[in-house]
């Protein structure tokens, strides 16, 4: 199933390792000349070099077996990763409660309905080597928003929280009570996708076109398709971050509405995903 | 007759006893002060009666019935609670002292913010923005945004605490006449015993969590 092999005994890979021996060498001399001049620096500097080439190759291995793999397993990656994107997201609103479900949900979500959108439009191939990397772009930036809208939404709640019971003991709904911090958490997280839109071709000149482009695209289409990806993770981000917002409204209250204590919780993977299967 | 009654209330805080088994009766139009030092649990006491927190055992009843049994919303607005900060949002005073009928959805008519505002001393302030304010002031926008909500019981957590005594004279004059106009029942925690004395049909004395003490305030306060 994995062509591993095959990938090994290509001849690019071949004329690849001479090109690494070019590489080793120059650092070779490097860590030469620090010996020569007692800076006592060749074992950091020779293992920083090993060790990075371990590190790419492995990646490069890793991302061949991909390609190789059937498409449904691209499903499953693209889960592991909104897993571990929400993982990372949450640290961002540590305490909030269900900081790390309501990441999942939302990045799910907010992913998973531009993905199918646009592998339906034809914008996103069929195929592992595309879903794959495009789709962890996508979950990437709505992670990205996720973490502002926590980060934003913890920070107004602990700001705010005398505001916030002051008009609740006055017998206002709990998600009334909060709508005016769900908001500014919420148009906080998207000031760095609405700028990226605004100033999309005359400031900021994305890394994909440029790669594109420099790939031998036509300069017309790699725009084009530019502005699908923006589009994509616009979309994405802007979903993913209501729904968090409105999954956190709800969670920062009790069934008796009132406003939680925000209070960190577990710290490890392991620990929150089976307080996550328990409940 | 009891408007608002606490039975064994207690109250923990990660295993710190906030209030050790508070019972207290208030018969309605009855303004009942409750005194003690910081930390002893008064503040507590009326977020609980509010159901701002939750009690870790013991229960209120307002008019007899368990207020676990009540919509929230409905119990906290027959039983209005005056923080001791203001904490008003960002706008005008009109904004703030109708935004808990706002906020449910209902509407309030002009005159009702005129009369609300006169009634606390502030006519003509309606469209004043809150951040010019004086501290006095802000706590008068608050005890109307309370009183907007008309309750049957009027919680009120330390109203002059931050307040110099020119301020303090004139929300205790309005306080008088708020709590005497209308009969309402008030509860007043403050640590001011003068001020209890001036106010209060009754003093309970709260210590380490507990009542200690309850009667008139001459039997009370010394």
């Amino acid at each position: 199933m994995i062509a591993v092999p095959d990938r090994v005994t290509d001849p690019v890979v071949v004329r690849g390792l001479v090109q690494v021996a070019a590489a080793t060498a120059l650092a070779a001399v490097v860590v030469a000349v620090s010996s020569l001049r007692n800076l006592d620096l060749e074992r950091e500097l020779g293992g920083s070099f090993v060790r990075g080439f371990i590190q790419v190759l492995a990646m490069g291995v890793l991302i061949g077996a991909l390609f190789a793999v059937p498409l449904s397993y691209s499903a499953l990656l693209l889960a592991a990763m909104v897993c571990y994107a929400a993982w990372e997201s949450r640290k961002r609103g540590d305490g909030v409660p269900n900081a790390f479900r309501i990441s999942v949900v939302s990045l799910a979500l907010g992913s998973s309905v531009v993905i199918v959108t646009m592998v339906a439009a034809g914008a996103i191939e069929r195929t592992v080597r595309n879903l794959v990397p495009v789709g962890g772009m996508i979950i990437a930036n709505a992670m990205k928003t996720n973490s502002l809208t926590l980060d934003r939404f913890q920070g107004e709640v602990a700001s705010n929280r005398a505001e916030i019971e002051a008009v609740l003991a006055l017998g206002v709904p709990p998600e009334r009570a909060i709508s005016e911090f769900v908001t500014e958490s919420v148009r906080a997280s998207l000031i760095p996708v609405v700028d990226a839109m605004r100033t999309l071709g005359l400031v900021y000149i994305p890394g994909m076109m440029s790669g594109m482009i420099l790939g031998g695209a036509n300069p017309i289409y790699a725009a084009e398709y530019q502005f699908v990806i923006m589009g994509m993770i616009f979309a994405a981000g802007g979903l993913t971050s209501m729904t968090t917002s409105l999954l956190l409204a709800r969670s920062a209250f009790t069934d008796a509405a009132q406003l939680r204590a925000f209070e960190p919780t577990e710290t490890t993977l392991l620990g929150t995903l089976r307080a996550a299967v328990k409940r | 007759m009891t408007k608002l009654r606490a039975d064994e209330l207690r109250y923990e805080v990660d295993g710190d006893t906030i209030l050790d088994g508070v019972s207290l009766a208030v018969d309605a139009g009855e303004t009942v002060a409750v005194v003690g030092p910081s930390g002893a649990g008064k503040s507590s006491l009326l977020r609980l009666l509010n159901r701002l927190n939750e009690p870790t055992g013991g229960t209120v009843s307002l008019d007899g019935t368990d207020y676990r049994s009540l919509d929230p919303g409905t119990l906290r607005k027959r039983v209005g609670l005056v923080p001791q900060q203001p904490a008003l949002r960002d706008g005008t005073v009109r904004e703030n002292v109708t935004i808990g009928p706002r906020l449910r959805g209902e509407s309030v008519a002009e005159e009702r913010v005129t009369e609300l505002l006169a009634d606390v001393g502030l006519a003509g302030y309606a469209d004043r923005d809150v951040s010019d304010l004086s501290g006095g002031e802000a706590q008068r926008v608050a005890i109307a945004r309370t009183v907007a909500n008309d309750p049957d019981v009027l919680l009120l957590d330390e109203p002059t605490a931050s307040l110099d005594s020119e301020a303090e004279a004139a929300i205790e004059r309005l306080l008088t006449d708020l709590l005497a106009a209308g009969k309402r029942t008030a509860i007043l925690v403050t640590h001011d015993e003068r001020q209890a004395a001036r106010l209060a049909d009754r003093v309970a004395r709260v210590a380490d969590g507990r009542i200690v003490d309850v009667g008139t305030p001459r039997e009370v306060i010394a």
